[in-house]
């Protein structure tokens, strides 16, 4: 009997706790589009994602202004960073460092400064920022160099591949936020992941994913198709190609 | 206008790469040379792939000399046995030129070697030829200039080293040649033409031809040899090369026709030179950026 008595107090009291902390938001993402074809005209893609923060239960409970961070990852692959070093009067490259899971594109997009959105060391535990989600150099050949990592990270961000950008994210209502993501003509074709996390008074309260894949429509993707599986016969139709457009101009400009 | 292209992965300006494409054309129209060396180092620095852009030169190269070969073949100044000759040197060397590429580009050395061996090549061509061709002008001043005419008074027609091989010596530097064209993107012929003439004593007026038969054959085992193993041809890229090319090098022969024939070779002379020393630039100064990188794998 008094162990029920027990068993009901905390039950009431674990309610009490939740209806307390009244921080039941659930996030909904909408991307515009889940796939996107590169035709021969690509250069490059406007994606704008929508997001909704839906609160229940404590509904009058005047909650601090939403702060949201989208993260956009492509397809991971392992990048090699080379240095250049004098050897003689050369400079060669005879320095490298190599990373593994290296996203070919990302963006992390936000609504305002990410230090103003959350802490240094919260930010480190969700890996919210470029330098957070770039890993460590894992292939260790020579002593870790952060200059490289610094480096991969100055390269990707000059070729319009890695960017952070805290305009991207514009609330259109207190609870609703919109948020475009550019794809450079040179994305990396492959899956992307897209998290979006939503945080109030500097903690996360809400996360959502969605996903998108970039790939070449069907023809583009024949041809490349075509030249990695047929590379003899994609040479020949290649070479027919050359020989029929050496012998038109011939014709074109005769002169007899 | 903008393209993109399925192999390279990248979007280019249509009108950029026809351009580059005309100019190169005419270039090699006007010296009789395949453009390679002007070509490749033009889309490496657009942003193409390196891989790309030597794998794309063969059909480019390949286009332009079919319209030079067919209308020496018309005027019956090919020497098919000499071409034959040169053809399987051409092939062997081509096959270990794209051998050496594969290797270079799995080291991730290859950037390094085609810039070397630019360096080497080019800067020892181009100062031989600007360094004769010179003097040749200097010592004409009191001569009263001559207009060049088809068939004779050729650029080539005045190389040093006037020496008389043997055989193995020819079947060595064809080799030699294909292997660079397959390797680093070059045709050879800027190599080729002078060393038909002064080192093997070939009838000149039918070296133009023949060596434009030859590297026809040897950009087409080129192409399919790079299709075949890396991949890296783009039928896109060398569809635009080849339509600026073989236009600007109709212009570039008839314009070629107005120099005199000394002055031509100062002009190819420094051409090939500056390309050289634009190269060594990129190896004997400090780089503003030392990093680079690559990537090794992806996982799609």
């Amino acid at each position: 009997m008094s162990a029920r008595l027990i068993a009901t107090a905390l039950l009431v009291l674990a309610l009490i706790g939740t209806a307390g902390g009244a921080r039941a938001e659930t996030l909904i993402v909408s991307l515009s589009r889940d796939n996107i074809l590169i035709q021969s005209n690509f250069t490059g893609e406007r994606l704008s994602l929508f997001g909704v923060i839906q609160r229940e239960g404590d509904e009058k409970g005047a909650s601090a202004a939403y702060d949201a961070v989208v993260t956009v990852r492509g397809p991971r692959g392992a990048v090699t960073v080379r240095r250049k070093e004098q050897y003689g009067p050369m400079w060669l490259n005879l320095d490298e460092r190599k990373y593994i899971a290296i996203p070919a594109f990302l963006a992390v997009q936000s609504n305002r400064s990410l230090t103003s959105i959350a802490s240094a060391s919260v930010r480190e535990d969700l890996r919210i920022g470029i330098n957070a989600q770039v890993p460590q150099q894992i292939v260790a050949r020579g002593a870790n160099d952060p200059r490289f990592r610094e480096a991969l990270q100055r390269l990707r961000i000059a070729q319009g591949l890695f960017r952070e950008n805290p305009e991207a994210v514009r609330f259109i209502a207190p609870n609703v936020f919109q948020a475009f993501v550019d794809l450079p003509g040179t994305a990396p074709l492959g899956d992307y992941d897209v998290d979006v996390m939503v945080f109030a008074n500097g903690a996360m309260i809400a996360r959502g994913n969605t996903k998108f894949r970039v790939a070449k429509t069907a023809a583009e993707q024949t041809l490349a198709t075509i030249a990695a599986e047929h590379g003899v016969w994609f040479g020949m139709g290649t070479s027919i190609l050359a020989l029929l457009v050496g012998w038109l101009a011939s014709v074109i400009f005769r002169r007899d | 206008m903008q393209i993109y292209l399925p192999i390279a992965e990248m979007p280019v300006d249509v009108f950029l790469i026809l351009g580059m494409g005309v100019a190169v054309g005419f270039i090699s129209g006007m010296f009789g040379v395949g453009g390679g060396f002007l070509l490749t180092p033009l889309l490496i620095f657009v942003g193409i792939p390196p891989a790309v852009a030597v794998a794309t030169q063969g059909p480019q190269i390949a286009a332009s000399s079919t319209t030079g070969a067919l209308s020496y073949w018309r005027r019956k100044s090919i020497d098919f046995k000499l071409g034959g000759v040169l053809l399987v040197g051409g092939f062997i060397g081509t096959i270990l030129g794209v051998l050496f590429f594969n290797q270079m580009r799995r080291i991730g050395q290859l950037e390094t070697v085609i810039t070397l061996s630019y360096v080497v090549l080019l800067g020892s061509v181009g100062t031989l030829v600007s360094w004769e061709s010179l003097a040749a002008v200097i010592k004409a001043g009191k001569v009263p200039p001559r207009r060049r005419t088809a068939g004779r008074h050729n650029w080539y027609e005045g190389l040093p080293f006037n020496l008389r091989f043997h055989r193995p010596g020819l079947y060595i530097s064809v080799i030699l040649i294909g292997f660079a064209g397959a390797g680093l993107g070059i045709g050879g012929g800027f190599i080729l033409v002078p060393a038909l003439i002064y080192i093997f004593r070939v009838p000149a007026q039918v070296v133009v031809g023949t060596s434009l038969f030859q590297i026809l054959f040897t950009m087409l085992g080129a192409t399919v040899l790079h299709a075949a193993t890396n991949h890296s041809v783009d039928l896109f890229l060398a569809l635009l090369l080849m339509v600026g090319g073989v236009f600007g090098a109709q212009f570039g022969a008839r314009a070629g026709a107005q120099i005199r024939g000394d002055y031509f070779r100062v002009l190819l002379g420094l051409l090939i030179l500056s390309v050289a020393i634009r190269f060594a630039g990129d190896v004997f100064t400090q780089p503003k950026e030392p990093f680079s990188t690559t990537l090794t794998e992806t996982v799609r």
